[in-house]
């Protein structure tokens, strides 16, 4: 089936004309089709347009246009409810923009579709990106293609969902305390965070700006280092956007990695690790050593300061972005006597209870008299978690960690205890309080039910070429990545 | 944590809470800030705090006009509008 191609397959069929563009977009709405109404992973798509641009992309391979010349050329790629498309919905699973529509690109779009992606579909997120599981979502749950009673991770649920489900070759989330890499996870699939800066977030809706990173969901890690080629690089728009080159990635995938050194952190083996999570991952990094490299042990010992910091750090930020949805120009408005009661009314009817409650937190901890004992506290506690990071990559190349503490947990189960939502993210927090790059791939599955198991390996600021050369030689010597649902 | 008032903190964020979610928001945020206590643990006395992870400092670029959004596509989204603009409540009597 074409829905179920990696990128670099289909483009070897496209080459050889042996399909098209169209045929393979239709394919993917015809899966869409077919398991959407179970998996709800979309919240909306437009198959004309998509069928559009297909049309397009086939014509480009007619006139001789290269994948050397644009990477991407005829694949259908789906983005998460929070990347600004010109002229189709941006909603942020909110209600507070249930009716807006983007007028202009987000930056990553604009690379995507001179690449010659078909970009298509909303996919559905907790909303505005706060959430592990989809739940918070003001439309509908997303539901694990593994097992629809459970949730497929968050908060890039919908991106997870639909690689594992076939319904495209690829999607954008993004990723601010885990939300790529931990539905990429808990669903099956690849998952990569880039350094921050390495990938610029204009036309991202902001959540935590100095934790908030775009990146890709695939099948693999060639096409998550396809696409990372793709959309990095500095962007005038970002000015956190870093100048550093843009390799291509793909090059780095060696398959070669004897004498790479990898860190086993102790702090992430510890109580509250499922049994299966921890076999699974010690026999990934017994097989990571049989490839050729040198596994040492290391210490990150902030690791339990984390979800604190980040609780902190993540809704002040939010608490600042959020201010900007005040129903005055654009998004819902409800009317009130004054300016102060029309926007405490429309932001009390738009925004769902997370966000309402991480709003509170941030405006708390930013607030005259505890900013000192919150704020900036975490801020230096931020500084330690760093340093812990740099300190070990002066030993070791990468780290590799378990990505979440289980597999994916049933729909409900923590849904009315927000602490305990917060602590499943507590091995993919670090990694954005550091800055540093994180993917996580297919490393086992349990066995009753049968769930997967996701493997991170986090990597040296702009590390990414070693991290995907890893990953890509772990992955390449086990068949995990190739198992699929039954749906 | 006592001195935590969620609806004096929705106030300051302009969030009108139902009397239900402030009873509920307040004992969900009252376990968090509790969980959050245990940073007092840290010896920060010594350390810069980190903003961001940029390696970055000072980003500017050269003063000049530039195209922006056009007008009608700043307002498409906008709740109430007209001529051009925004229509907001009355501020000033």
């Amino acid at each position: 089936m074409l829905n179920s191609l990696t990128i670099s397959e289909l483009a070897a069929k496209l080459a050889k004309r042996e399909t098209s563009a169209r045929e393979v977009t239709q394919a993917c709405l015809d899966q869409i089709q077919r398991v959407d109404g179970s998996i709800h992973a979309f919240l909306s798509y437009d198959a004309p347009d998509a069928l559009a641009q297909a049309d397009a992309a086939d014509q480009a391979i007619a006139a001789g246009a290269t994948r050397a010349e644009r990477p991407l050329l005829g694949v259908p790629i789906a983005l998460k409810d929070v990347l600004a498309v010109k002229n189709q919905p941006l909603g942020c699973a909110s209600k507070i923009l249930a009716k807006f529509t983007s007028p202009y690109d987000a930056t990553v779009v604009e690379k995507l579709k001179a690449a010659g992606a078909i970009v298509f579909g909303r996919l559905n997120m907790d909303e505005f990106a706060m959430g592990s599981s989809t739940e918070n979502s003001a439309y509908v749950t997303t539901r694990n293609p593994w097992d629809t009673s459970r949730i497929p991770g968050g908060s890039s649920g919908g991106s997870a969902a639909a690689v594992a489900a076939d319904e495209c070759l690829a999607t954008l989330g993004s990723d601010t305390g885990g939300s790529i890499r931990q539905p990429a996870a808990l669903c099956g699939c690849v998952g990569l965070k880039p350094t921050y800066g390495r990938v610029s977030r204009y036309g991202l809706v902001a959540f935590a700006s100095s934790l908030d990173q775009i990146g890709p969901f695939t099948k693999d890690i060639r096409d998550a280092s396809t696409i990372l080629s793709v959309i990095s690089g500095r962007d005038e728009r970002d000015s956190t956007s870093v100048p550093e080159p843009v390799p291509d990635y793909t090059a780095a995938l060696t398959g070669n990695i004897k004498g790479l050194k990898i860190g086993l952190p102790k702090e992430y083996f510890i109580g509250g690790l499922d049994k299966e999570v921890t076999d699974a991952v010690n026999a990934a990094v017994k097989q990571l050593e049989k490839l050729g490299a040198e596994i040492v042990e290391i210490s990150l010992p902030h690791t339990d300061y984390a979800v604190a910091v980040y609780y902190i750090i993540a809704t002040a930020e939010a608490s600042a972005n959020l201010a900007r949805f005040d129903g005055i120009r654009y998004g819902l408005r409800v009317d009130g006597a004054d300016p102060i009661e029309l926007y405490s009314k429309t932001r009390g009817a738009g925004f769902g209870p997370e966000v309402k409650r991480r709003i509170i937190l941030g405006t708390y901890v930013l607030s005259s008299g505890y900013y000192d004992a919150y704020y900036l506290r975490a801020q230096k506690v931020r500084t330690l978690i760093r340093q812990d990071f740099l300190k070990a990559f002066e030993k070791v190349d990468l780290v590799v960690t378990p990505t979440t503490p289980t597999p994916a947990f049933k729909a409900g189960e923590k849904s009315d205890d927000p602490m305990q939502m917060y602590l499943s993210d507590i091995f993919t927090i670090s990694c954005n309080l550091a800055g540093i790059p994180g993917v996580s791939l297919p490393c086992g599955f349990s066995t009753n039910p049968k769930l997967p198991i996701g493997l991170q390996l986090l990597g040296k600021p702009f590390g990414e070429e070693t991290l995907l050369r890893a990953a890509h030689a772990y992955e390449q010597s086990t068949a995990w990545h190739k198992e699929r649902p039954n749906l | 944590m006592s001195d935590f008032n969620v609806k004096y903190v929705a106030h300051l964020a302009r969030l009108s809470l139902t009397a239900e979610e402030e009873q509920k928001f307040g004992a969900q945020l009252g376990q968090v800030l509790g969980y959050i206590e245990k940073l007092k643990e840290v010896d920060v006395s010594q350390v810069e705090p980190t903003a961001h992870a940029v390696p970055l400092v000072n980003v500017t670029r050269p003063d000049v006009v530039r195209p922006s959004l056009p007008n009608e596509d700043a307002l498409r989204n906008a709740p109430l509008k007209s001529n051009g603009l925004f229509v907001v409540p009355k501020i000033v009597e």
